[in-house]
């Protein structure tokens, strides 16, 4: 019952950050409908490397969407036409026989192209280290249930938590904001007692990196919401301007 | 508080704040305007714009409402050019019809067109009451008070031009697009939205801006139609 797919591909290949980038015309055939996006991927660069032609690059990692790793701008869509989910768990089912595919990687000031469809997200590891963290005292472990959570509380904290940063909410952006991913960050601190503490600093100095970092500012378009892998909900944009102004008009 | 309104949140912050104001001034103009097509002496409505001309409260608020549009506009190109600075290269493929309005992605754009509106609307009606003067504006007494003939010259637009007609509705339906965003959006930026806020603000902005499109629209409507 096995089906497959012939496709024509247009990819961005570029050989390093500063130098200049084009898209190349690629040809796969026999693509099983069954197997992943990118395991056609691998197939075209098994073939690249046959030819003696240098591999695409692309990132990936855990092939199961929970590390965030994969990204990939597929026929204008982040992770491509499949809803919430990440490029390793796209199908080929999801494409026609004889379609062209254009692959693009993330396109942000923010996200400097390393190499071909690999962009360099260490900016999002510099606004959580500004502060998206709890800071403990070490010490004994405490109890699970010695600080009450009110279910909804912890639901909704869980929701945000669930964000892999992958960078797509940056990627569907108009504005290439990270609003999305900084709320989420934010939120899953604020909503619990133990982030409480450092609410106000947190918010400040996690939007003042995130701006320094040149991303883009929100504009509420919502797209971010639609072609997150984990439909991180824009509520929490909502909660991080609300944290962000007490935390301002407090000063 | 020197950065607060150079940070990207507040920004956002004065776009909200000043448009919400804005919006509260739609509402107020929609409401005397209504009058227009209630008396077709044009008393009421004459009334109506004699008072907003002379109430003290008014003319106290007419240079903060300047202030609101200069600085919804002046930010909003500050914030828009910050925003296409943050992708200096764009995508070949675009498809994002799917995951956002096109009215949520070409604010500019619309706030572009209707800020032409206004120009045009200002010079046809505002400048000519407060500064320039009109022979339409010629005084009328209403109710034992003297007033300027404000409804001749609106009416007398309306009535006589469908070309004007329409682009003052084709400026309402604008306004429309323009609201059916911001509403919710000045709501979200202010961080006055949850889940279930979300919802229910999505929905009341959209009714607001079809009631704003159509109100707006219906009044040279009218005088076509009528006269």
């Amino acid at each position: 019952m096995e089906k497959t797919i012939n496709l024509t591909l247009k990819v961005w290949r570029q050989n390093g950050p500063k130098e200049k980038g084009r898209f190349e015309t690629y040809q796969v055939s026999n693509i099983s409908t069954d197997s992943s996006f990118l395991e056609m991927m691998d197939i075209l660069n098994e073939q690249l490397v046959n030819d003696n032609q240098e591999p695409i690059a692309f990132d990936h990692d855990c092939r199961e969407g929970i590390c965030g790793m994969c990204s990939l701008y597929i026929n204008g869509r982040p992770h491509g036409p499949d809803g919430e989910i990440t490029t390793c768990q796209l199908h080929m089912r999801k494409f026609k026989d004889g379609e062209t595919i254009t692959i693009e990687p993330w396109r942000a000031a923010a996200f400097p192209i390393i190499k071909d469809l690999i962009v360099d997200r260490t900016a999002f590891d510099k606004i959580i280290g500004a502060g998206g963290y709890v800071s403990v005292n070490t010490g004994g472990v405490p109890d699970a249930n010695a600080i009450p959570i009110a279910r909804p509380a912890a639901e909704e904290a869980m929701d945000a938590a669930s964000c892999i940063g992958c960078g797509a909410c940056v990627a569907a952006c108009k504005n290439s904001s990270a609003m999305l991913f900084v709320s989420a960050k934010v939120s899953q601190l604020a909503l619990l007692p133990q982030g409480k503490v450092e609410a106000k600093r947190r918010a400040k100095a996690m939007v003042s990196k995130m701006d320094e970092l040149g991303f883009g500012g929100c504009t509420n378009t919502g797209a971010c919401e639609v072609e997150c892998p984990k439909s991180i909900s824009i509520a929490h944009i909502s909660r991080l301007n609300r944290e962000y102004l007490k935390s301002r008009l407090s000063e | 508080m020197s950065n607060f309104l150079t940070s990207s949140i507040g920004k956002k912050f004065l776009m909200s704040i000043s448009g919400l104001f804005l919006m509260m001034f739609i509402i107020v103009h929609l409401s005397i305007n209504l009058l227009l097509i209630f008396d077709d002496s044009g008393d009421l409505f004459n009334q109506g714009a004699h008072f907003m001309a002379t109430n003290p409260a008014i003319k106290i608020m007419e240079p903060v409402l300047a202030l609101g549009f200069l600085v919804h506009i002046i930010w909003s190109l500050v914030v828009s050019f910050q925003n296409m600075k943050a992708r200096p290269i764009g995508y070949k493929q675009l498809n994002n019809s799917k995951s956002s309005s096109w009215a949520s992605r070409n604010m500019l754009v619309l706030g572009c067109l209707i800020f032409v509106f206004l120009v045009m609307h200002i010079i046809q009606f505002f400048w000519k009451i407060k500064v320039t003067g009109d022979p339409l504006l010629a005084h009328v007494v209403v109710g034992g008070e003297e007033m300027e003939n404000t409804y001749l010259l609106v009416s007398s637009l309306f009535k006589a031009s469908l070309i004007y007609s329409l682009i003052y509705v084709v400026g309402a339906v604008l306004l429309g697009l323009h609201l059916a965003h911001g509403f919710w959006s000045s709501f979200q930026t202010i961080g006055f939205a949850n889940k279930i806020w979300l919802k229910r603000l999505q929905f009341v902005g959209v009714i607001f801006a079809i009631v704003i499109a159509i109100g707006f629209s219906v009044i040279p409507l009218y005088f076509q139609i009528k006269f």
